[in-house]
């Protein structure tokens, strides 16, 4: 337990002022704008939009520079603005099916329809820390192609399409659509529950068990059947209007892992899948996810549970960043009561402990 | 068949709203207001007042199959109505307070004979090309970067 304290008002003051003064740093550099972070550290920017589980960068691109760069520190600070607005409903479910793809590539076939597109990637960069970006760097106008008529079908419905690969599970219009925001964790949790956990789980957790699921702990062998990133239109049925409203569209990234079989008697064998989807271009926190979620499938595909990551109380209830620094850093807060009981009981001990050892020496003198 | 034939017609209505309304959505208030200054905008009040919210954006498990909470979205949203009756309403996402409005104004002129024509020529045709322009540009970028495969034959030659 730790207690409140008073006094120190000022010193808080002045820290905070002195924080202020840190945070803008030599003021003869140029301060940096939301426009400059949002536009060239974007990738952060779309990292905190995940995990604060708000899409909205120029807010993000605010809590990056308030929180000097710390994107945990960042994506609390977009939890708590979450918390001031009213929510007005929740929107169609989005069809990655028709994502305007800006990147879409797949491991298990070279030639898909609507085919292998890069996008903006490091894959294939050398790695090489490039001097020319240290002082002002004026890129190339990106290539342009001739841009196919044809749609890019997600890589699991061709595979489906044959009952290669499970399906998704259907939709059931009765059943509420979980919302840990709303209610309390609850085990077992049921897939869509596990995913909006995934969704908003911090990225190294989820690299970690992910990584860990490959190596052994738990199953997961899995090709990336497909990963693509885009812009995708989200539609909002309004009540004052009465029908399905054009929202714009918000980029989302997509990962569709193929993992090894299921069958049964009555059942074909065919693959299985792990799924992934944040927003902005999230690669790896999208991979992992997917890795993770086909891992937490363990108890519903009858695999034997033996791995922290197929431990969905253990990964869902240490996944969120936010949660987690709030009880690792609370440990900083003052806890001058407790310690000083824990102090008075260690006194004690040792007391105790001097007393039974000075009784025999005493005993043995006097002999 | 009266009755069939007005449904048709609402049906058409709120087609074309929509497709105004996603136009709209895509572009930024500055532009709107702009190309809304060609035309002389008819008298209107606010319905509601243009305010911030979230919604909760959903996903689908595997792509295709049963909804899920991904996270949340910045959206405004704004309603008008027209002297003449004409009752619009604006949603975009961001907190663009002032678009939203614009929005609902764009789309109560959309259902009004006297301005429906003024409205998408003067701002939804060149707001759409201008969006369709950047979309192709996009795809055109993307597209550059689509990888050629070609397998290396073995034994030849």
């Amino acid at each position: 337990m730790y207690v409140a304290v008073k006094g120190g008002e000022r010193a808080i003051e002045n820290a905070h002022r002195l924080l202020a003064h840190e945070r803008r740093g030599d003021r003869d550099v140029p301060e940096l704008s939301l426009a400059q972070i949002a536009e060239q550290l974007s990738l952060g920017v779309d990292r905190v939009m995940t995990e604060g589980s708000l899409f909205d960068r120029e807010l993000a691109a605010l809590a990056i520079k308030q929180a000097r760069g710390d994107l945990i520190e960042a994506i609390f600070l977009v939890r708590a603005f979450r918390a001031t607005l009213p929510r007005f409903g929740a929107t169609e479910p989005v069809d990655t099916g028709t994502m305007q793809v800006r990147r879409r590539i797949s491991s298990t076939f070279k030639d898909i329809p609507g085919g292998q597109i890069l996008g903006p990637t490091f894959d294939y960069t050398h790695r090489l820390l490039d001097p020319q970006l240290a002082d002002g760097f004026s890129p190339d106008e990106p290539a342009t192609g001739e841009a196919p008529a044809m749609a890019t079908p997600r890589v699991t419905d061709i595979l489906g399409r044959d009952g290669l690969i499970e399906p998704s599970p259907a939709a059931d219009a009765d059943a509420p659509v979980a919302d840990l925001t709303r209610e309390p964790l609850n085990f077992p949790a049921d897939r869509d529950l596990r995913l909006q956990n995934l969704a908003r789980a911090d990225e190294g957790f989820l690299l970690a068990l992910g990584y860990s699921s490959q190596r052994g702990y738990g199953r997961n062998h899995p090709f990336a059947g497909e990963i693509r990133f885009g812009e995708v239109e989200v539609e909002f049925i309004a009540e004052d209007a009465g029908f399905a409203i054009p929202l714009g569209s918000i980029a989302l990234t997509e990962c569709q892992m193929v993992n090894q079989f299921k069958g049964s008697a009555t059942e074909a064998p065919c693959f299985t899948r792990g799924y992934g989807l944040a927003f902005g271009q999230s690669e790896r926190k999208t991979m992992s996810m997917a890795l993770v979620d086909r891992s937490l499938r363990a108890r519903e595909l009858g695999e034997e549970v033996v791995a922290p990551g197929q431990d969905e109380e253990f990964v869902m209830s240490h996944s969120d960043n936010v949660q987690a620094t709030g009880f690792v850093e609370h440990l900083k807060l003052p806890h001058y009561v407790d310690f000083q009981s824990e102090l008075g009981l260690l006194r004690k001990l040792r007391q105790e402990f001097a007393d039974a050892n000075e009784a025999p020496q005493m005993q043995e003198a006097a002999e | 068949m009266a009755g069939d034939e007005r449904l048709a017609n609402e049906d058409g209505g709120q087609a074309r709203r929509k497709a105004a309304m996603a136009v709209l959505a895509h572009s930024e208030a500055v532009d709107i207001a702009g190309h809304l200054k060609a035309i002389a905008l008819p008298a209107h009040e606010d319905l509601r007042e243009p305010e911030n919210g979230l919604v909760m954006v959903r996903g689908r498990i595997g792509g295709d199959g049963a909804p899920f909470n991904l996270g949340e979205a910045t959206v405004s949203r704004a309603a008008v109505r027209l002297s003449t009756g004409e009752v619009g309403f604006g949603y975009t996402l961001g907190r663009d307070r002032h678009k939203a409005k614009l929005i609902a104004l764009c789309d109560a002129m959309v259902q009004s004979d006297e301005f429906v024509a003024a409205v998408e020529a003067e701002v939804i045709a060149p707001l759409r090309e201008a969006m369709i322009e950047k979309r192709s540009r996009k795809a055109a970028e993307a597209a550059a970067t689509r990888v050629d495969f070609y397998t290396m034959v073995r034994g030849e030659g």
